[in-house]
């Protein structure tokens, strides 16, 4: 299929230290595995087994209440030692204590080629492969009785210490594409799988068959499947496009190769306070804990699983996200700065900022920098204009479109183009914001009211 | 350090949910950046806060506020003849720049003090920290009046400006108005007869001014020529001697600014290093600064173009030098909130604040400084001009909404 190149000019590489080197390092396979409904976004999840039952991977552990075809299941084989509730009795963790060896659900080995739309969806979801597979608007699970426009896969990973999918990808190209063939039999539309332009992407992404393969150059967000989405295939109000990973993508190769649900999943661990980052070949739901054991920094660290601007806060033993292929360590920043010194009147030798209000703009770009999770200021009401618009590759005006979600003005949303965001894509606002806005929360918010009323 | 941390932390436990635990608070985030981490969201955040931000404004201010202490008392010892009118400038240097800072210091600190205590009283009152708007408009208020306003005025405008033109909106970021200039434009409006006239540019305190010295702005003598042909003898003269190359207003001292005005406003050189850092810094939209340049010039040459009075038939740049044109074009119309806020918007923004300015100024006489309202009428406008531009954008995409329609019917 023909192929489109787009250059986003928009956007801010922010360059931290700690990416995770090119080689994989080995530790000890996670004891317990876990899947966190919190992942879901709006899922309600309702349990099909209870603690103490048996499980072999791909077995259902709980479905979605308001639609229950959508199940989800073990990533490994064990038994469910662990049901964890936090407010409101709402489940934050199912843990799985894992068998040494692990034990197959055997599903049906196919070529996706030869099967069915229907035969493809039913088969998803009936693994738990299925949430892998992602909608805009919104940026929630997909709805299987929909039929989206197209469907993007985002080839590579633009945020900060973000894992390299030609790495991880290297020598997968027969499962990639099994997955792909799969993929495309899910939309009458193109399935777009968008790499990075002049970089030499792996011959896996290049040599794709059945997708069209688009480029795109430019910083972050450029590798965010919303804005590859808004460039390429915009969204309309009523408009529905899927999307997913490269690694999702392998994994639903691999299911139809092999009839089993093999979740292997390759994790970067990364970040300035991580000894030796690396890449490590894990699970999904996999624990951290055996990769962070004597491998951190001393002091008070913030565990993030994904990347430091879109990921959850997780603690030391904590799980890796369903949909994250990152976790990173960086220094917490609960310290006061002393206003002349390190404060907002020092000179600001060690503080990266997007403004120029600090002199390290005009260091050299091949610098990296170890930022804490200090705020660096309070939160405040709006003041400087034009800051969202210089990292925000979108056609729309973000400060506007936040200000219609904070008075909830659901005409406006729409006239301003909420259909198209995620909260992921105003990451880097947030990250820029002089006001310490959490934006990306003001968007989900946003898009919660929209679910709500219009969809 | 530790023992100024221990303070604090004990005051702020002591006084935790008290009344003026906003007050406690705002010393100490003054002092210490906070030790707060991101809970949501993004889990890093840039250097940059609002209040860096403003002290980048104040950085870019200091120029322009050494150089009106220094221009108080040069015009004061002109006007006393303590120096001759065409002795070299640095000719008393120290006793100039003494005499003018003694001046204006009561000035910013009347400013500061009555500002910051109405936004900690409405701070205690509503129990919310404060916010640091007011850390520039504190510093704006003072470089913007004449010198010898009497304080009691300055306090009462700015508390006028703080409370009406800000907190009313709820405070910073909120208000409508440029803050410094609704307490300038009260005084205007308020004390007439004290802000009108020429006494008010400079101090001369008693003392007997030398022979023919009479303290006028160049706008001032040029509101004289209004009504009056070009080549009128009863002004055209006078004009030329005070506007032409060798005349106290010629463009050289304009842009040097040796000449009487408002404090911070008379020297062109002083703004444009404040316009070079807060570019620099990118604090300060260039698109305001040049699309108001490019309107004013282009308003001051169509005057010049269809010239009837002596005052429109003054060379565009020369009358874009005078006045506050330069002062509001770097340092109030590019105030983020009031201004547009869009990038289409600022452009279209700053081109009427121009052009509008120098109408008002040379159409108007008695309200010299039309800059202050062209700026004031466009704050305004300001969210109608973005209203418009965004309409645009809502418009592109509902037509590919339709055009998808379309094609899928």
């Amino acid at each position: 299929m023909s192929s489109k190149s787009f250059k986003i000019r928009k956007g801010l590489n922010i360059r931290l230290q700690g990416e995770a080197d090119k080689v994989y390092a080995t530790a000890d396979p996670s004891e317990t595995y876990a899947i966190k409904p919190p992942d879901f976004h709006g899922l309600v999840p309702k349990m099909m087994v209870k603690v103490g039952e048996e499980v072999k991977a791909g077995s259902p552990i709980f479905h979605d209440k308001y639609n229950p075809k959508i199940i989800y299941t073990a990533p490994v084989s064990g038994e469910v030692v662990e049901i964890k509730r936090g407010e409101k009795r709402r489940i934050l963790e199912v843990k799985i204590l894992a068998d040494k060896e692990t034990q197959y659900e055997t599903f049906k080995q196919a070529n996706p080629t030869d099967l069915s739309r229907e035969d493809i969806i039913d088969a998803l979801l009936q693994s738990g492969l299925w949430p892998f597979i992602r909608q805009r608007p919104l940026a929630v699970v997909a709805n299987p009785e929909e039929m989206p426009k197209s469907i993007f896969i985002s080839a590579f990973d633009s945020s900060p210490l973000a894992p390299d999918n030609d790495f991880v990808l290297h020598g997968h190209g027969e499962e990639f594409q099994a997955g792909l063939d799969a993929v495309a039999k899910l939309t009458t539309g193109k399935v777009h799988l968008n790499v990075r332009a002049g970089q030499g992407s792996s011959k896996v992404f290049t040599n794709s068959k059945n997708v069209q393969v688009n480029s795109f150059a430019g910083p972050h967000p450029a590798g965010n499947v919303g804005v590859q989405i808004h460039h390429a295939d915009p969204i309309n109000k009523g408009e529905v496009v899927w999307y997913l990973y490269p690694q999702d993508v392998l994994a639903i190769g691999r299911f139809f190769q092999q009839g089993k649900l093999d979740l292997s999943r390759v994790i970067a661990l990364t970040g300035s306070e991580v000894k030796h980052p690396k890449y490590y070949k894990t699970v999904v739901g996999a624990s951290i804990k055996n990769l962070v054991a004597g491998n951190v920094e001393d002091g008070n660290l913030r565990y993030i699983s994904g990347s430091p601007l879109t990921g959850t806060s997780i603690d030391a033993e904590g799980y890796i996200g369903f949909y994250d292929t990152q976790a990173t360590v960086l220094p917490e920043g609960d310290e006061y700065k002393f206003v002349a010194t390190k404060g907002w009147m020092g000179p600001g030798f060690d503080k990266f900022s997007a403004s120029r209000t600090f002199p390290t703009w005009m260091m050299p770009k091949s610098k990296k920098w170890r930022l804490d999770t200090n705020t660096n200021g309070e939160e405040r009401a709006f003041v400087m204009t034009g800051q969202y618009d210089k990292v925000f590759p979108f056609d729309i005006y973000p400060v506007q479109l936040i200000k219609s979600i904070m008075i909830n003005d659901i005409e406006e949303m729409e006239n301003l183009g909420i259909y198209e965001v995620a909260p992921e894509d105003f990451a880097l606002c947030e990250y820029v914001c002089t006001s310490k806005i959490n934006v990306q929360k003001v968007v989900r918010d946003g898009l919660d009211v929209i679910k709500e009323e219009c969809m | 350090m530790k023992f100024l941390r221990k303070i604090f932390d004990n005051l702020k436990e002591k006084h935790g949910d008290k009344k003026f635990y906003p007050l406690i608070d705002a010393v100490d985030t003054f002092a210490f950046t906070p030790n707060h981490t991101t809970k949501l969201g993004s889990h890093i955040r840039d250097g940059v806060d609002l209040k860096r931000t403003m002290m980048m404004v104040i950085m870019a201010l200091v120029p322009c506020l050494l150089f009106g202490m220094w221009n108080v008392g040069h015009q004061h010892y002109i006007a006393t003849g303590q120096v001759g009118m065409d002795a070299p400038l640095m000719d008393e240097f120290m006793g100039k720049f003494l005499y003018g800072a003694i001046r204006v210091l009561p000035l910013v600190i009347v400013s500061y003090a009555s500002g910051l205590a109405i936004e900690f009283v409405f701070c205690i009152k509503n129990g919310h920290s404060i916010q640091e708007g007011f850390l520039v408009s504190g510093m704006l208020i003072p470089l913007i009046m004449p010198v010898d306003v009497p304080l009691w005025m300055v306090a009462v405008s700015t508390i006028f400006a703080v409370l009406i033109g800000k907190e009313v909106f709820g405070g910073t970021g909120m208000n409508i108005l440029n803050v410094a200039l609704t307490s300038r434009a009260f005084l205007f409006f308020a004390y007439p007869t004290k802000m009108s006239g020429n006494a008010v540019w400079i101090p001369t305190e008693g003392m007997a001014t030398v022979d023919g010295y009479t303290g006028e702005t160049a706008l001032g003598k040029l509101a004289t020529a209004v009504g009056k042909p070009v080549g009128d003898p009863s002004t055209s003269e006078m004009i030329q001697s005070n506007f032409a190359e060798g005349g106290i207003f010629d463009l050289h001292n304009s842009i040097l600014g040796t000449i009487p005005g408002s404090i911070g406003e008379t020297s062109v050189i002083a703004i444009l290093l404040g316009a070079v850092f807060l570019l620099w810094v990118g604090v300060a939209s260039w698109r305001v600064m040049v699309s108001m340049f490019a309107g004013g010039f282009a308003m001051a040459a169509i005057f010049n173009a269809f010239a009837v009075n002596e005052f429109m038939a003054l060379d565009p740049l020369h009358q874009l030098m005078i006045g506050g044109f330069m002062f509001g074009m770097v340092f109030m119309a590019t105030d983020p909130v009031t201004a547009a806020q869009t990038n289409t918007g600022k452009i279209i923004y700053g081109f009427f604040c121009g052009f509008f300015g120098i109408m008002i100024r040379v159409f108007n006489p008695a309200y010299p400084e039309g800059i202050m309202l062209a700026i004031l009428f466009m704050n305004v406008m300001a969210p109608l001009i973005d209203h418009y531009v965004i309409q645009a954008n809502v418009k592109r995409r509902q037509k590919r909404l339709k055009a998808a329609a379309a094609a899928a019917s």
